[in-house]
């Protein structure tokens, strides 16, 4: 039986697994002020014992890049080293409150800087900011320096992001965030941008291009050099989009290609952990003539020492409290240092190899829609000789064979997308395993469908009935004791 | 290879046979010639274990944490007692190298953890619903404005108390100068709390939401029904922003009529660790669900009718609704939730009240003995929670120094929001008299 109650069920009237010493000044009474006090606060009451056995047997229900495999594509999903945990415990690193003042810091500020300027270098960009809290957020970050750049030069018409249908969703979501227009431009059949279409979509309002390369099909835009002229020429200004960069470390760079901003995903690439969803980190990086609209403060060094610079009148300003998420750099400062120079290329290299040796063999049982050398990832469009096979039933079933499903239905412009991205960090023996079980899969869907259709089997719950979740609407216990009443 | 990759050099070799090319470079040929970067990136490397150890023990001794120096900083970050049993449950592989639960019948854990952490906070704020976090307090807060402008057709403007953290106030500024929407600061009356008066002044039939911090930023206990009414009387949702530690003991916000409630997590069992990662809290009625940004868990069934958890009313989100969507986030901050949840949970009824109910009176104790050294004049008379702010007879900036060279992070120096000459001090249950009084005698000897 799989552990499901909740914490609200444990709990026991008068228990608690805290300890506090006695209060050893005056109580006070807020009551006698007049500020209004509440009656009642229904917390749950659980010993220490009891709170540590429902959290362990709640996180057995969880798979885990500890426990496998996990080929979601566009997640990035490599292996998240031990020592990057150590570091980020460390108490003189990460006992320090964001208003200490400078001079208590220089620790960390001297670390945070050295980081920056491994990102500059990897990415090719001029200056940073760790700012961003995501990759969301480090977009939104560098779509509004690009609207503050029209803006102070007296562009203020130019309010069109145009994008390809294929990118990721939070694009088109950021740049309606960040006030702009939004036009979609047709992909070609490689997911690459269409240069007549994105010709023909170009006006006087063209603010900027968002592209991710290599694209949302794992395939690098080769005429990107060409795209970039386009939008560069039509007075655009050029976003890349950070979520691909674990194909091209030491090969290949943003900067170099000429985007003008962009982010990247730390939980991606530089393997801090997802931690079920977040936090993660969305680093920006611009080229220097956008370095005076970073969101502030800049952290600068100077004669030795190192500083949060506010004076940057032409700011965007702050999109965050505070500097970012400190905790994070510091896995991502841990995890480049552990890689070094060598490191990270050969963590691309092998992330390409891992995907080119899948995609040959797997091609054979599942429709490869595009044939052609891919970067780090590859999508394949459902079984060859069971075409009626839903990409969901597919994705179920591999549960069922203890592997973590890929990414499903995107991009959007492939028909029952399935998207494998493997990284560096998976052995060949486990590719193997896993695309043996992706051809059993394929023979099962011939021969015994419904055990695609039931899948999963073996889980922790079967399969997930999510209408009926937004149907009821339970989102929190005391609905739950509503429903039941 | 590195010692984090798997493959040796004979199983590339069998890889590449395997595909039927000859070396690695053939997987790059796509990359055009004159966009191949060439040489080594410069970073050093590959550092050993023992060698980032010693680079990162070098940059740790230059710093000097909290337990060199006694913490009375408070403004926004705050340093409680954080529970053991806290960090031995986020340790654990099986949460924090997980994924985004989407694939839902192996993430049960996740979306069990979710699922509790959104019933924790509708208990803790009074409100119907919470979502599964976002980024910070700043981030709720933003988004919690943005949610007030969509649901009030043809708005443009919205109200926020000058009491309202300088850096949420920043994040707004930011946020709505790009969408061309004006913020109006209400500011505060002589006893510090927000002037509905002059809030009065400044609504307009386009005016979406006011929001209001409470305790607000200079530690001073808000007037929340008086916010509720303004708001009713002129058509806004009322947005509080919460100390979500101060809700042991002060009025659960939803009992007072608030619309939307935000905070930021970090006092909830989250360490300073300098400005993040933290957590962004918010909690709403159910009716403004669907406007909702963010990750929401539901409770459902399995195909055997068993108790299941998971992802519910995605068609709000970015992944689904691209430009369409209620906002552009796509994660949460999962971890930093779970440890929300752990901690009240380890504390449970008794002990949130008891936290704040000690740091509530340790920071009486600490502005009486300190306006007794005749040193300090006090700011504002109306009730404070854990945080106050004191005028100083002599210079701050020097006071603040003196008092790091004696061991203590003596507070947050007010100039920077306009008010020289005026000192906030924070003081939570982990602050002992001893260190109060030692405090006091060091403020003494350097007045």
């Amino acid at each position: 039986m799989t552990y499901n109650r909740l914490i609200f069920e444990n709990s026991v009237p008068g228990k608690y697994a805290y300890s506090l010493p006695e209060l050893d000044v005056p109580e006070v009474n807020l009551a006698d002020e007049d500020v209004p006090l509440r009656e009642d606060l229904d917390l749950p009451e659980v010993s220490e014992g009891d709170l540590i056995r429902h959290y362990l047997n709640m996180s057995l229900n969880n798979y885990s890049i500890d426990k496998g495999f996990y080929p979601l594509g566009s997640c990035t999903m490599k292996y998240n080293p031990k020592i990057n945990e150590n570091i980020a415990r460390i108490p003189g690193l990460a006992k320090l409150h964001p208003y200490q003042p400078n001079s208590t810091v220089q620790g960390s500020l001297a670390l945070l800087y050295e980081l920056q300027e491994y990102l500059a270098e990897v990415s090719g960009m001029d200056a940073m900011s760790l700012q961003p809290a995501a990759g969301a957020h480090g977009e939104l970050a560098g779509l509004m320096i690009i609207k503050r750049y029209h803006e102070l030069r007296g562009d203020d018409h130019r309010n069109v992001i145009i994008l390809p249908d294929s990118a990721h969703g939070t694009n088109p979501a950021t740049a309606a965030m960040a006030g702009f227009k939004v036009v979609e431009v047709a992909s070609d059949e490689e997911g690459s941008v269409d240069v007549e279409e994105l010709k023909a979509a170009i006006d006087e309002n063209l603010a900027g291009l968002m592209l991710t390369n290599p694209n949302t099909l794992g395939l690098f835009e080769s005429h990107i050099e060409e795209v970039a002229q386009i939008i560069h020429d039509a007075g655009g200004l050029l976003y890349y989009d950070g979520a691909n960069m674990n194909a091209i470390m030491g090969k290949a760079r943003p900067g170099d290609m000429g985007f003008d901003v962009m982010h990247f995903n730390v939980h991606k690439t530089f393997s801090t952990p997802h931690g079920g969803g977040g936090p993660g980190g969305g680093p920006i990086g611009v080229k220097e003539f956008l370095k005076p609209y970073l969101p502030v403060p800049v952290l600068e060094k100077t004669d030795e020492k190192y500083i949060l610079n506010y004076d940057y009148p032409d700011s965007i300003g702050k999109m965050k409290a505070f500097f970012g998420n400190y905790g994070i750099m510091l896995r991502a400062f841990s995890y480049i240092s552990t890689m070094g120079s060598e490191g990270l290329r050969n963590a691309s290299e092998m992330a390409v190899l891992n995907a080119n040796y899948m995609m040959h063999r797997l091609k054979k049982t599942y429709n490869l829609p595009i044939e052609k050398v891919c970067k780090h990832e590859f999508v394949l469009s459902g079984i060859k000789d069971s075409p009626k096979t839903t990409t969901l039933d597919i994705a179920k079933r591999l549960l069922d064979y203890g592997f973590h499903a890929p990414t499903v239905y995107f991009p959007l412009i492939i028909p029952e997308a399935m998207m494998i991205e493997p990284t560096e960090t998976e052995s060949k023996a486990t590719l193997d395993k896993f695309m043996e079980a992706l051809e059993a899969i394929a023979k099962e869907a011939v021969e015994s469908p419904e055990l695609l259709a039931e899948a999963p089997h073996t889980t922790p719950v079967r399969r997930v009935d999510e209408v009926h979740a937004a149907k009821a609407l339970i989102l929190t216990y005391k609905d739950m004791l509503n429903e039941e009443n | 290879m590195h010692r984090y990759i798997p493959t040796s050099s004979a199983l590339v070799e069998e890889m590449l046979k395997d595909i039927g090319i000859s070396s690695i470079d053939e997987l790059f040929v796509d990359i055009p010639q004159e966009l191949r970067f060439k040489g080594d990136l410069n970073i050093p490397g590959a550092l050993s274990e023992l060698e980032l150890l010693r680079k990162t023990a070098d940059f740790a001794s230059k710093n000097k944490s909290t337990d060199d120096l006694t913490c009375f900083l408070g403004a926004g970050v705050y340093d409680h007692f954080v529970p053991l049993v806290i960090d031995h449950v986020i340790s654990r592989s099986e949460f924090y190298t997980s994924y985004t639960p989407y694939q839902a019948e192996v993430a049960q854990g996740t979306l069990q953890a979710i699922f509790e952490y959104q019933s924790l906070v509708a208990e803790l704020t009074g409100m119907e619903v919470s979502n599964a976090s976002m980024y910070d307090g700043s981030n709720a807060a933003i988004e919690a404005a943005f949610l007030s402008l969509a649901s009030k057709r043809k708005s443009d403007n919205i109200l926020v108390s000058e009491g309202l953290h300088p850096e949420v106030k920043g994040v707004i500024k930011t946020y709505c100068h790009f969408r061309d929407i004006e913020v109006h600061f209400v500011p505060l009356k002589e006893n510090g709390r927000t002037d509905y008066e002059k809030a009065a002044e400044l609504v307009n039939d386009q005016s979406a939401s006011i929001m209001v911090q409470n305790p607000n930023f200079y530690g001073v206990i808000e007037d929340i029904p008086a916010m509720v009414d303004f708001a009713k009387e002129n058509k806004l949702m009322s947005i509080d922003y919460v100390d979500p530690i101060s809700l042991g003991l002060l009025e659960a916000p939803g009992n007072q009529g608030v619309d939307i409630v935000v905070a930021d997590g970090q006092s909830l069992g989250n360490g300073l660790n300098y400005g993040g990662p933290y957590l962004g809290i918010m909690a709403l009625k159910k009716k403004d669900v669907r406007k909702m940004p963010g990750r929401l868990v539901g409770l459902t069934k399995d195909a055997e009718g068993d108790r299941a958890f998971v992802l519910t009313l995605q068609a709000r989100e970015q992944h689904i609704r691209r430009f369409k969507a209620t906002s552009n986030i796509c994660s949460n901050q999962s971890l930093n939730m779970l440890v929300a949840s752990i901690y009240l949970v380890a504390l449970g009824k008794k002990g949130l009240r008891e936290v704040a109910l000690q740091s509530a009176s340790k920071a009486a104790y600490l502005k009486k003995e300190l306006i007794a050294t005749g040193h300090f004049e006090e700011v504002y008379s109306s009730p404070l929670f854990k945080e106050f702010s004191l005028k100083y007879k002599g210079d701050v900036k020097e006071l603040l120094k003196g008092l790091e060279e004696e061991g203590f992070l003596g507070g947050f120096n007010l100039a920077s929001c306009g008010r020289e000459g005026e000192l906030l001090i924070a003081v939570t249950e982990k602050r002992t008299k001893a260190e109060m009084d030692a405090y006091v005698d060091a403020v003494r000897r350097l007045s």
